[in-house]
C-alpha cells in the first residue's frame, strides 16, 4: 500500500508496540503533526522544551521497560533534546529520539533550522541515522528500536527530512531486520560462571553490588534467590535502588559518595565483590585504586566494554544479568557467613544513616520520611538531582523495583519535572511523588503546563532552601565557606503553580508538613508543595573527593565536630 | 607497554561508520597515526585498518568500544600476530640533471618505481612497510621534498584463517567479548 513517510513512522511505532510519543512540533515537522491524529492510538503529548520530552520519555521508559519516543523538530528543537538524550545515554535507557530535518535538497546549506543532529548525538547514542528515502523508514524505525531495547539498551535517534516524511512509497513492514555487527552476548560464559560460583562457596565476607542492570534485565527473583541461599549481603548503587527491597534483611543500603557508611565498609572490607549490573562509577567507588582492596571481584555485566573499564576483575562475566544469575544460582551451595553479617549489623548501628535528628525547624529529611509514612512506601520517587535527590534516596524505603527514579550518571538538574510526567504516564496507577530542589525546579518549570494540560495526578514537593544546596555543601566543606554564585533569588512557588491552574500551598512548619503532604494525596490532579526547609542543611554520610569509601563525614553531633 | 597497535576492523558500508569510529577513538584520547578504509571481497562489508599508540590495556579498552558500533561486525588487535604490513607512498622529490642518477640509485635500493619524470622532478612510488617508508623519506629530504601522499598502513595476519575471516555459507560472528584463555576458547560459545 503506498504510504507517506509520517505515515510509515506511525504505522511502525504502532508496530511496536508504542503508545505514547513526547513531543513538540515544528516547521519541518508539519507532515508528521499533521498525520498524528490519523493515528489516535498513538498518544502525543505536548511538552514545553524539548529537553522536557526528552526526560519524559526517558522517565516512562523506566517505569514500564518499554521504548520512550520523544519527537523534536529540526535546529534548536533538535539540540534542546541532546542533554535529554546524553542523560538516557549515561543511565542506559531506551529512548527513541525522533528529529526533523530540512528537506533532503537543502541539507548541507545551513537552511533555517538546519542543523546536523546525527553528528552532534553520535557519542551520546546507540545508533542513529539521518533517513534520506522514505523506502527504508521503516527498516531504519525498527533497527533503531531494536537497539534501543536490547543488549544494554540506550537512546537512538532518527533524523527525518521534511520531504522524506511527505514522500510517498510503497509500505511493507520489515518482518526481519540484518544487523550483522549487532549481536548482545545474552550468555555468561559457563566456564567464567563456574569460576565465580567455585570462589562464591568458598569466601567467607562476600557482597554484591547491585546495579541499575539489575532493573533493566528484571532479574529481581534471581538476585534475591542468589542473596538468600547463600547468604551474602546485597548493596545496591545509587540507581540499583528497589531492585533489592530494602526491607530485607540482607539489604543493606547503597554505596557511594552519599551512601550508607555501613554499605561502604561492608564493601572495603569484603573478600569478594560480585559486581551484577554496575560499572563501578567514581560516585560508587571513591578513590577507585583503593576500592574494596581485600576483595576479589566477579563483575557481571552485558557490556564487554565494561569489563576492566574503571576496575579490574577477576572474574569477568559478560552476558544477560537474568540468564547468568539463573545458571548461577544452580551452583551456589547453601551458606551462613554468620560472622560476616553480624560484623555488618554492628557497623549498621554504628553509622545510623538514616535517623533524622530532633530539630524544630523543617527538615529535608524529615519530609522525606513523612512522605514514606504517608504513601506506606506505595509510591514512586521521582527526583531532581542535587541535595533532595541525596534525600529522597536515603530517607525512603524502596521495597519496589523502578520505584526510585533519578538521574544518576549524567545528574541532571531538570530532570525531576518532566521524568514524573513520563512517569505518570507510564504507570497511570500508581501515586508519582516528584521531589525538587528550588534550583532544579526553576530549570525545568515549564512542564508544569503539560501536566495540567494532561491533567496528571503528580505531587510535587520544592524543597526551597534559597540556596543551590549541594554546590553550597561542597563550598561550605571543601572551600571553606566561600559562598558564590550559589544563593538563590527565589519567586513565589505556589503562585507560580497557581498562575498555571496548580493547587498549591507553602509549609514552613514542621507541623504543617504532614497535612500537606496528605492533601497533595487526597487531591486529584497536579498538586505542588513548597517547603521552606532549613537553608544549610547537609547531605550524610560524605565521602570527599579523593578519599576512599570508608573516609566518609557523618552528620556532625549536636556538640560539634565532625564524626569521622 | 605503549606500542603501535594494529586494529583491523570489518564494517558495513554505511554513512557514518567512520565518524564513529574516529569519534570514539577520539574521545578516548587516542591519536590516530593512520587509518585505511577499502572494500573486500563480500558486497557492502569494508575493512579498515586503524593504527594507533597505546598502552595494550588502553587500546583492548577501545577496541571493545568500537565494537559496541553497530556496523562493526568484527574487530581485532592483530598487533601481537605478527602481520604482514605494509603502506604506499607517492614522493615528488626535487630533481636536477646533478642529482637524478643519485636518486634513481637510492629508489632501486628501496624497490620502487619511478612513476613520472620531468625536467626538475620525480614521482616514487614507495611500497613497504612503514620503517621502510620511513627511511626512504627521510634519504630523500635531503634533495628536497615537493609533495608527499601516504596511504596509511593496512596489514594482514599471516597463515591461515584470520581473525576477520568470513568462512562461505557461515552467518557472521561476532568476536569473543572478552579475553578468555585457551582452554575457554575451545569451549562453544552459548
Amino acid at each position: 500500500m503506498m504510504k507517506t513517510g509520517a505515515e510509515i513512522l506511525c504505522e511502525c511505532l504502532l508496530k511496536e508496540g508504542v503508545e505514547v510519543v513526547f513531543g513538540f512540533p515544528g516547521g519541518v515537522l508539519l507532515p508528521l503533526y499533521d498525520t498524528l491524529p490519523k493515528y489516535p492510538e498513538l498518544r502525543h503529548i505536548l511538552v514545553r522544551h524539548e529537553q522536557g520530552a526528552a526526560h519524559a520519555a526517558d522517565g516512562y521508559a523506566r517505569v514500564t521497560g518499554k521504548v520512550g519516543v520523544c519527537i523534536a523538530t529540526s535546529g534548536p528543537g533538535a539540540t534542546n533534546l541532546v542533554t535529554g538524550i546524553a542523560n538516557a545515554y549515561l543511565d542506559s535507557v531506551p529512548v527513541l529520539a525522533i528529529t526533523g530535518q530540512v528537506p533532503t535538497f537543502f541539507i548541507g546549506k545551513d537552511a533555517f533550522q538546519e542543523v546536523d543532529i546525527t553528528g552532534i548525538t553520535i557519542p551520546i547514542t546507540k545508533y542513529n541515522h539521518l533517513v534520506l528515502d522514505a523506502g527504508d523508514l521503516a527498516t531504519y524505525v525498527r533497527e533503531a528500536i531494536h537497539i534501543a531495547q536490547t543488549g544494554r539498551p540506550g537512546p537512538v535517534l532518527l533524523d527525518i527530512p521534511r520531504d522524506v516524511l511527505q514522500a510517498k512509497t510503497e509500505f511493507i513492514f520489515p518482518e526481519k531486520i540484518d544487523l550483522p555487527g549487532y549481536k548482545p552476548k545474552l550468555f555468561g560464559h559457563p566456564s567464567q560462571i563456574k569460576k565465580a560460583t567455585d570462589l562464591i562457596n568458598t569466601v567467607e565476607r562476600p557482597v554484591i553490588i547491585a546495579g541499575h542492570g539489575v532493573n533493566i534485565s528484571r532479574a529481581f527473583p534471581e538476585l534475591k534467590e542468589l542473596a538468600e541461599k547463600s547468604q551474602i549481603p546485597v548493596v545496591t548503587t545509587f540507581l540499583g535502588i528497589g531492585c533489592f527491597p530494602e526491607s530485607h534483611v540482607l539489604s543493606y543500603g547503597w554505596l557511594g559518595m552519599h551512601g550508607m557508611g555501613y554499605a561502604n565498609k561492608a564493601i572495603h572490607h569484603s573478600d569478594l565483590v560480585i559486581a551484577i549490573g554496575m560499572r563501578f562509577d567514581d560516585r560508587a567507588t571513591g578513590v577507585v585504586s583503593a576500592f574494596a582492596p581485600q576483595a576479589q571481584i566477579i563483575h557481571i555485566d552485558i557490556d564487554a566494554a565494561e569489563i576492566g573499564k574503571n576496575l579490574n576483575a577477576d572474574i569477568p562475566i559478560v552476558g544477560d544479568i537474568k540468564n547468568v544469575l539463573q545458571v548461577m544460582n544452580k551452583q551456589i551451595t547453601k551458606r551462613e557467613h554468620v560472622a560476616w553479617l553480624s560484623q555488618l549489623n554492628e557497623w549498621r548501628t554504628m553509622h545510623p544513616a538514616t535517623e533524622i535528628r530532633e530539630h524544630e525547624g523543617v527538615l529535608p529529611q524529615y519530609i522525606i520520611r513523612q512522605i514514606y509514612e504517608a504513601t506506606k512506601g506505595d509510591t514512586i520517587i521521582v527526583t531532581d538531582v542535587g541535595q533532595q535527590q541525596m534525600w529522597a534516596a536515603q530517607y525512603f524505603f524502596y521495597d519496589k523495583p523502578n520505584s526510585f527514579i533519578s538521574s544518576g550518571g549524567l545528574g541532571t538538574m531538570g530532570f525531576g519535572l518532566p521524568a514524573s510526567i513520563g512517569v505518570k504516564v507510564g504507570a497511570p496507577h500508581e501515586t508519582v511523588w516528584c521531589v525538587c530542589g528550588d534550583g532544579g525546579f526553576q530549570m525545568t518549570v515549564q512542564e508544569l503546563a503539560t501536566m495540567v494540560q494532561e491533567n496528571l495526578d503528580i505531587n510535587i514537593a520544592v524543597m526551597n532552601n534559597g540556596w543551590l544546596g549541594m554546590v553550597r555543601q561542597w563550598q561550605e566543606l571543601i572551600y571553606n565557606k566561600r559562598y558564590f554564585g550559589t544563593q538563590l533569588y527565589n519567586p513565589d512557588f505556589v503562585k507560580i503553580a497557581e498562575a498555571y491552574g496548580i493547587k498549591g500551598v507553602k509549609v514552613s512548619k514542621k507541623i504543617d508538613v504532614r497535612p500537606a503532604i496528605e492533601k497533595a494525596m487526597e487531591h486529584k490532579g497536579p498538586f505542588l508543595i513548597e517547603f521552606v526547609v532549613e537553608p544549610e542543611e547537609n547531605v550524610y554520610p560524605f565521602v570527599p573527593p579523593g578519599k576512599t569509601l570508608v573516609e566518609f563525614l557523618e552528620m556532625p553531633s549536636p556538640t560539634g565536630s565532625l564524626k569521622k | 607497554m605503549t606500542r603501535k597497535h594494529i586494529l583491523v576492523a570489518l564494517v558495513q558500508d554505511k554513512p557514518g561508520v567512520l565518524n564513529r569510529i574516529a569519534s570514539t577513538l577520539r574521545r578516548r584520547n587516542f591519536n590516530i597515526e593512520s587509518i585505511a578504509v577499502g572494500h573486500i571481497e563480500i558486497p557492502n562489508l569494508s575493512r579498515m585498518t586503524i593504527v594507533v599508540e597505546g598502552d595494550d590495556a588502553k587500546v583492548e579498552q577501545v577496541r571493545k568500544q568500537l565494537d559496541r558500533v553497530v556496523e562493526v561486525i568484527r574487530i581485532s588487535d592483530i598487533t601481537y600476530e605478527n602481520p604482514v604490513e605494509r603502506e604506499m607512498a607517492m614522493i615528488k622529490v626535487k630533481a636536477s640533471a646533478a642529482t637524478r642518477s643519485e636518486i634513481i640509485q637510492i629508489a632501486d635500493i628501496f624497490r620502487t618505481n619511478i612513476v613520472d619524470v620531468s625536467p626538475d622532478s620525480l614521482i616514487i612510488v614507495a611500497t613497504g612497510n612503514q620503517e621502510k617508508v620511513d627511511t626512504l623519506i627521510e634519504l630523500l629530504r635531503g634533495f628536497g621534498i615537493r609533495e608527499l601522499s601516504r596511504t596509511g598502513t593496512i596489514a594482514l595476519p599471516r597463515g591461515g584463517a584470520g581473525p576477520l575471516t568470513i568462512e562461505e555459507n557461515k552467518p557472521l560472528r561476532h568476536v569473543v567479548e572478552h579475553v578468555l584463555s585457551e582452554e575457554e576458547e575451545n569451549l562453544p560459545n552459548w
